[in-house]
């Protein structure tokens, strides 16, 4: 808060605020449903407002609004957007185009398909620069500048790159860059961090937080995941179903919710200290999944090297660990999808061959996987029932009532036998994820292995799939499970192995993990994801919240 | 890149070989006896036989095709058997021709097609973009032969007499002419154009959805240098394979368009050659329509490989 735009506590008032909205409302085409109807908002400068709700709230329709933009089949109807005091809306085509960039700009949720693959960075980030900048310099000049101010490299070989060169972090920093060149009044951040692992994110949210304040910027920043808000909003507006449900400073939504549906969003948040889920098995006894000196890769490259993990009956073990960590070559290595590995891979102890295609059908029934994106895992043209028996007849025969065989895994899934006659374009991402369970669970496997299932996920779906996978591994069933999420692991494993750059550097229960890591990595780890327990550990419902969420394995459900 | 290029380039000389051994086969297939078909019915079997020696038609297939195959190599196509001129010779006059109805087709209806199928998907659901969406499909549908014969109808012997039917003169120096190419090129170039244009719409269609169009937009650069500069190039990465399949097409499609209009190119040579049982025509022709599909082929994978900047950069 050291710039002379940044407002001042609330007594900025009006003249402050880099935008205000009044009963904005826009609504779909042809069905005129409203799907942001009658929202007001203002944000001073220098300020960032959390704007969270799950996917379909509205939250990204009005954030485009902000720019004037509607996406196709939309319309906004009424209200209005005063924009560094000047009305947005009912301005021509042109005007708001001199607008964005200068005035307000966006960064968006997914750098990876929001930068041209066949432009040089040079170019999107020159032509986002709209006027030859103040102070001189030149466009080249300012271009360097804001590279440094995100710290990304800013000589001519990083200019002349494209985008796919970049790892996710830069291309998200890219974005940050291009939409702060213009040194605009107001910056829209559409789930930017989606897509990155908790380091990367760390350092994404702090950039952002420093040139907000730099610049005096207003940020508008939406996101599903309460933890990062909280992190970083000075505001928060919650959405539901097209409405702000709840407004205020973001320390009082925090500490009390004075809506049902925030304090549920609360609630969903996985808490990042626990004391782990307890010890599901004595040690000693006969581990149901062996591996041993695994090394495995693509090509020449070695991707996992050494690789030592079990998994014990009825137990949850976690494969923690960043994007390009190997962990989900290891998932793919264990269930047979990935064939170039050497070293032992021991199933009940018996050894499982590389290629699922040498594999038993009992074997590969016994050993089940989920996938990560539950909207490229069901085959589109198939009714549930169908997706949920062709794996079971394949595996284990034709079922006598298969319609019995349908509702049982349905009904383990937490779904209504209803659902069967479902085609995947009819449901949820939630309820998606939930038949992909369901036609693993199907089979009455021993062993599950979930490669990153709720990263697609909102966080209060994200909640509900890890409720449903406890109550699976207290039927008996034991899991592996892979994510990049530390807090999620504390949630559902007894055990963790973290993965860094292909190596396991830390391998124990989770609690012993969680309270006293003793890599540098997992440190590192601990340290960059947002903490949202102390955030809101003063408030009552920080008591409800752990009520809520026993950590012991009680015949709860 | 230049390695992934000459990668290519060597699958195209192998793709030639296995068309002349196959080209050659299949003229070996041909019912009837080249002697016969020479000399007539009348020919006595001593006058045969002389002349199977000296085509040396006796020889076996394998010592036959080493000999073409060293002849195809020193571009030294054989002599006709039926005007006893030497192929090339008789060739090069008519495949300047063909080439030259080939190429301004090419060069007409690429951009042309291009162009349509972007400015349909920029008018996307209204007038104009159904009015192209009815007229590719129905062009698409004619057969190219009825596209001609229409033409014909329509602009020489029917309503309007504007430009000549068919094609006049002796096939030396063709451009000298304009007029006489305005009917065969326009035939090629609608029958070319549908798939073309139908591909350009819907991958522009989808890179104006894409989010780094959107987001182009929301960095407020103006609709022109959205389009030309973030959506064209990458729409037209899918679209060269089908420009390829297209020209690589007007080949084989020019042999019919030849005939209508009595075009004198390679099209009409091989028609006549086929009547004649002129075996070393037929060979030289089918292998130049076979070698002009694949440069085709061969340019637009270059054409997409330096359209994707991750192949052109990580490879180079």
């Amino acid at each position: 808060m050291t710039t002379e735009h940044s407002g001042t506590g609330g007594a900025g008032g009006g003249a402050a605020a880099a935008v205000r909205v009044d009963g904005l409302t826009v609504i779909g085409r042809p069905s005129d449903v409203e799907i942001v109807s009658d929202v007001s908002l203002t944000v001073r400068r220098g300020e960032i407002l959390g704007l969270v709700g799950e996917s379909g709230s509205g939250k990204t329709t009005l954030g485009l609004s902000l720019l004037a933009h509607g996406k196709r089949a939309t319309a906004i109807t009424a209200g209005t957007i005063t924009l560094s005091g000047e009305d947005l809306l009912g301005r021509s085509e042109a005007e708001v185009r001199r607008l964005r960039g200068r005035s307000v700009a966006y960064i968006p949720q997914s750098p990876a398909s929001a930068l041209n693959p066949a432009l040089r960075l040079r170019v999107q980030l020159a032509e986002a620069l709209h006027d030859a900048p103040a102070g001189g310099g030149g466009v080249d000049a300012r271009v360097r500048e804001v590279l440094r101010e995100v710290a990304l490299p800013d000589d001519d070989a990083f200019l002349a790159r494209y985008p796919h060169q970049l790892s996710g972090g830069q291309q998200q920093r890219v974005a940050i860059a291009m939409a702060f060149i213009g040194r605009p009044d107001l910056i829209v951040l559409d789930e930017p961090t989606t897509g990155l692992d908790v380091t990367t994110q760390a350092h994404v949210l702090a950039t952002i937080r420093a040139l907000t304040r730099d610049y005096g910027t207003a940020g508008v920043y939406i996101s599903h995941d309460m933890a990062v808000v909280a992190d970083l909003a000075d505001e928060i507006a919650v959405m539901y179903d097209g409405k702000v449900v709840e407004r205020g400073p973001a320390r009082r939504v925090l500490a009390t919710p004075s809506h049902p549906y925030t304090a549920k969003l609360l609630r969903a948040v996985p808490l990042l200290k626990t004391t782990g889920h307890a010890e599901a098995a004595a040690p000693g006894e006969d581990a149901l999944l062996r591996v041993r000196g695994l090394r495995a890769g693509y090509g020449k490259a070695d991707v996992l090297r050494g690789i030592d993990v079990e998994v014990r009956r009825g137990e949850c073990v976690a494969l923690l660990g960043e994007s390009g960590s190997g962990k989900t070559t290891l998932a793919r290595s264990i269930a047979g999808l990935h064939r170039r590995f050497t070293g032992e891979v021991l199933f009940d102890g018996a050894p499982l061959a590389a290629s699922s295609y040498k594999r038993t059908a009992e074997q590969r029934r016994r050993v089940q996987y989920i996938f990560q994106n539950p909207y490229e895992a069901l085959n589109p043209r198939k009714s549930v029932r169908d997706l949920i028996l062709q794996p079971y007849t394949h595996l284990a025969g034709r079922p006598d009532d298969p319609d019995a065989v349908v509702g049982e895994a349905l009904e383990r899934a937490a779904l209504p036998a209803a659902y069967a006659a479902r085609y995947p374009e009819q449901l949820s991402g939630g309820e998606r994820q939930r038949v992909s369970i369901a036609r693993a669970v199907a089979t009455r496997p021993d062993l599950l292995i979930c490669d990153e299932i709720t990263s697609a996920l909102d966080v209060s779906v994200q909640a509900e799939i890890v409720k449903l996978l406890r109550g699976l591994q207290d039927d008996g069933m034991a899991l592996l499970f892979v994510t990049h999420n530390i807090a999620l692991v504390s949630n559902i494993a007894q055990r963790v192995a973290v993965l860094n750059s292909g190596e396991i550097v830390e391998y124990g229960p989770v609690g012993t993990v969680m309270s006293r890591p003793e890599h540098d990595y997992t440190r590192a780890l601990i340290a960059d994801t947002p903490d949202f327990e102390l955030s809101f550990s003063e408030s009552p419902l920080h008591r409800t919240i752990q009520g809520a969420e026993p950590r012991t394995r009680t015949a709860g459900d | 890149m230049t390695r992934l290029v000459l990668k290519r380039l060597a699958y195209g000389l192998l793709t030639l070989f296995v068309v002349s051994l196959v080209v050659f086969l299949a003229t070996q297939a041909l019912p009837g006896d080249a002697a016969r078909a020479i000399l007539g019915r009348d020919a006595t079997p001593e006058r045969l036989e002389a002349l199977r020696a000296q085509l040396r038609l006796d020889d076996p297939l394998v010592v036959q095709y080493g000999s073409w195959l060293a002849g195809v190599v020193t571009l030294d196509l054989g002599t006709s058997f039926a005007n006893a001129l030497p192929v090339s010779e008789y060739l090069a006059q008519r495949a300047v021709g063909s080439l030259t109805l080939m190429a301004l087709a090419a060069v007409i209806a690429t951009p042309v097609a291009v162009f349509l199928g972007a400015y349909s998907a920029l008018r996307r659901d209204r007038a104009a973009d159904h009015a192209t969406s009815a007229a590719t499909l129905v062009l698409a549908a004619i057969p190219e032969f009825a596209v001609g014969i229409l033409l014909i109808l329509a602009f020489s012997t029917g309503f309007l007499h504007l430009l000549p039917a068919v094609f006049a003169g002796n096939g030396q120096a063709v451009l000298e002419d304009p007029e006489q190419l305005v009917l065969p090129v326009a035939t090629l170039v609608l029958a070319v154009s549908p798939p073309i244009i139908r591909m350009m719409r819907a991958s522009m269609i989808e890179v104006l959805e894409s989010e780094y169009v959107q987001q182009a937009r929301l960095k407020g650069l103006p609709e022109r240098t959205v389009i030309w500069r973030h959506a064209a190039p990458n729409a037209i990465g899918p679209v060269a394979q089908v420009i390829a399949l297209q020209l690589g097409w007007l080949a084989g499609g020019v042999v019919a368009i030849e005939y209508l209009f009595g075009f004198p190119g390679i099209g009409l040579a091989l028609m006549d050659a086929i009547n004649t049982r002129d075996l070393p025509v037929i060979q030289a022709v089918t292998l130049l329509i076979a070698a002009v599909y694949i440069v085709v082929n061969l340019l637009a994978d270059i054409v997409g490989l330096a359209a994707n900047p991750k192949v052109r950069v990580s490879a180079r």
